[in-house]
């Protein structure tokens, strides 16, 4: 749709301004003012420069959680993202089935991220829970409280069944939209499964794709709640990912000038990477447009 | 296409099955998606002495006495009341600011309006991490905190970009022969805005108030923070409960189902435009 | 307003960037701006360029404070020339 020049819309647009500035901008300026100072509490605050900055960025702390941060969301996008494109390539594509697909894949993704946390504990537990149980029984040794192998595996596990259907239904929502046509010209084409999915669906899911990973990388790059929940950052520091650590810092510690520093080169990161996608996603619909 | 004669033999080969295949993959993954939730059900209907003793996979002496405990503890109920009373604020507020803009990204170019987009949508992508803290404090400073509408605002922050996006996908669908239909015939634009335009995407409506309501009350952080007493939600009442040494699990099994009722309940009607609207507004 | 713990640098440092803004807003009503392709292949507004060198901006600093340990107006001077490429390539 073509759309009129009209600097009125300003006007539209200032309510959602000037609540978000508000919950924002301000916040943000105020993390800005900690990162250089120091304080002792009761708002006495000393200028510290740059100090926090260059402590963290060569503090092995922030280090390891970095890494365990980019490792994590590396693994889990690895795993969703297949999983989520051959599960909706799996799922009916209408009727009444879809739809109990549909509500039943759905149904993870709005539980409360510390039920999520909690509903894994449990499940995860060698005395009451049927994973942990069954496991033991198994004769596999497996103690997510003790072993950072078993913490990892089952912080991933929950969070592969915990977002993996948003994978799968963005992924359904882009198949919806391929016109029959297509797939009957490939079946004259005498095309191969392998050749429909490359050329016809894969191209068509692009766009949806795209925002999957998106949001999977961004929501993960951010998780707190839910291993905060199962494992507590531990054992020691395994599961310690950048929220966690930054919390810890921020709310456990009151160390607010290095909290406000982490949180600052936190927020960078993320920018640059929202950056990124968003002009990958406006050139791809700009292309797709013409 | 070399082998192609090779595919035909081979996807006849398999087209039998393959229906069958696709039940297979559908079924694994959802046990797979269910059983956790079936355990956490099966465990809040079961007696701590039965939950601690020996494992069963479904309660051999039923009882309803957890839940019951729940209902009945005004620490423990009034937690879902606090959390709803902020949600249903968050979902307000968040739709009211969010209609007005949305309208204008779908109508209008102005000056700077690619980098607000951006820019709201950074904030959807914020770490709420990062802003516990200056929440703290401004809301500290200001009294608000402990109160619903400190969480409401907080809430903010990722619900309002989020509606204003999925809301912007959505009016795009209208047609804008519509508006100027309606301007000609001498409607006022608040007149237009209420009586014709918002009726025409109520789905639209229903879907963002859907994801924010959504969103708020699965937010555990920031509403963690914020909060003391007064206002305390369920989700903090229950890590509360689930950090102290010999816990009841049976109990905290129940909060945890009873959290996953209210999404349970909605998620039918907006089955078809869950992807639209985690897509913001972009399928 | 005590609790935000102003200090005189970080007021500067967001007064400078308030003033880009409208210094920016002004230049884009007397000379609106047309996107051009540089030399990252996306179009570009003299806005996002902005953007593109204040965040680049930002990490250079960062990188500098920890890689180099010299005093950090070395790191503005390596962002200004980022910015002059910025202006002229992307």
């Amino acid at each position: 749709m073509e759309k009129t020049v009209n600097q009125k819309a300003w006007f539209l647009v200032l309510p959602v301004l000037l609540l978000v500035a508000f919950s924002a901008v301000i916040p943000l300026m105020t993390v800005v003012n900690y990162s250089v100072q120091d304080t002792f509490g009761n708002n006495q605050f000393y200028w510290a420069g740059l100090e926090w900055f260059k402590e963290l960025l060569e503090s092995e702390r922030l280090h390891n959680a970095l890494g365990r941060q980019i490792a994590f969301s590396m693994i889990i996008l690895a795993i969703e993202v297949p999983l989520g494109i051959f599960v909706a390539l799996n799922m009916p594509k209408k009727g009444f089935w879809a739809s109990v697909c549909l509500v039943l894949m759905a149904l993870p993704l709005l539980i409360p991220w510390n039920v999520v946390g909690t509903i894994w504990q449990i499940f995860g537990r060698v005395d009451i829970g049927l994973l942990g149980y069954t496991l033991d029984a198994l004769g596999i040794a497996y103690n997510y409280t003790q072993d950072s192998f078993a913490a990892w595996a089952t912080v991933v596990v929950m969070d592969v069944w915990h977002w993996t259907s948003l994978v799968a239904l963005l992924a359904y929502a882009g198949l919806q939209s391929i016109p029959d046509a297509y797939y009957q010209a490939a079946k004259i084409d005498q095309a191969s499964r392998w050749k429909v999915f490359r050329y016809i669906e894969l191209p068509k899911m692009q766009g949806v794709l795209l925002i999957a990973i998106l949001l999977r990388f961004m929501d993960s790059f951010m998780i707190y709640t839910e291993p905060f929940v199962v494992t507590g950052g531990g054992p020691g520091n395994a599961t310690t990912f950048l929220s966690i650590d930054l919390v810890k810092m921020a709310l456990g510690q009151f160390d607010l000038g290095p909290a406000a520093a982490f949180s600052l080169m936190y927020f960078l990161v993320i920018l640059l990477i929202s950056w990124v996608f968003y002009t990958v996603m406006t050139n791809l619909d700009k292309r797709d447009g013409v | 296409m070399a082998d192609a004669s090779l595919n035909k033999t081979a996807s006849r080969g398999i087209a039998l099955p393959k229906i069958k295949g696709n039940v297979v993959v559908m079924v694994l993954y959802l046990t797979f998606l269910l059983l956790p939730i079936y355990w956490l059900l099966n465990m809040s209907l079961k007696t701590n002495s039965e939950i601690l003793g020996a494992l069963t996979l479904w309660p051999n002496s039923l009882t309803f006495a957890n839940y019951a405990t729940i209902l009945t503890d005004q620490t423990w109920y009034m937690g879902y009341v606090n959390s709803l009373i902020y949600v249903v604020l968050n979902t307000v507020i968040s739709i009211a600011v969010a209609l007005p803009a949305a309208y204008a990204f779908s109508r209008y170019t102005f000056m700077g309006d690619k980098h607000l987009f951006f820019w709201l949508l950074t904030n959807r992508m914020a770490p709420p991490a990062v802003f516990a803290l200056p929440f703290f404090q401004l809301y500290s400073s200001v009294g608000l905190f402990d109160t619903h509408i400190a969480v409401a605002l907080a809430h903010c922050l990722f619900n309002v970009p989020l509606a204003v996006w999925i809301m912007e996908g959505f009016m795009r669908g209208v047609p804008k022969e519509i508006d100027e239909t309606a301007y000609i015939d001498g409607y006022s634009f608040g007149r237009f805005f209420v009586k014709i335009f918002m009726p025409l995407i109520a789905s639209g409506i229903g879907v963002a108030a859907f994801f924010c309501f959504m969103f708020s009350w699965v937010e555990l952080l920031l509403s963690r923070t914020l909060t003391s007493v007064a206002a305390k939600p369920i989700s903090a009442i229950m890590t509360r409960t689930a950090g102290a040494a010999g816990q009841d699990w049976g109990v905290l099994a129940a909060a945890g189902v009873l959290t996953i009722v209210p999404g349970a309940l909605v998620i039918y009607f907006v089955r078809n435009y869950i992807a639209k609207g985690f897509a913001l507004g972009r399928v | 307003m005590a609790w935000m713990a102003w200090t005189l640098p970080t007021a500067i440092f967001f007064c400078t960037i308030a003033c880009l803004l409208v210094l920016f807003t002004v230049l884009a009503i007397k000379y609106p701006e047309t996107p051009r392709m540089g030399v990252l292949r996306i179009e570009t507004t003299r806005g996002d360029r902005l953007f593109i060198t204040l965040l680049g901006s930002a990490f250079i600093n960062l990188a500098w404070l920890g890689l180099v340990s010299a005093p950090q107006w070395g790191a503005l001077i390596v962002c200004l020339v980022y910015a002059a490429a910025v202006f002229r390539w992307v």
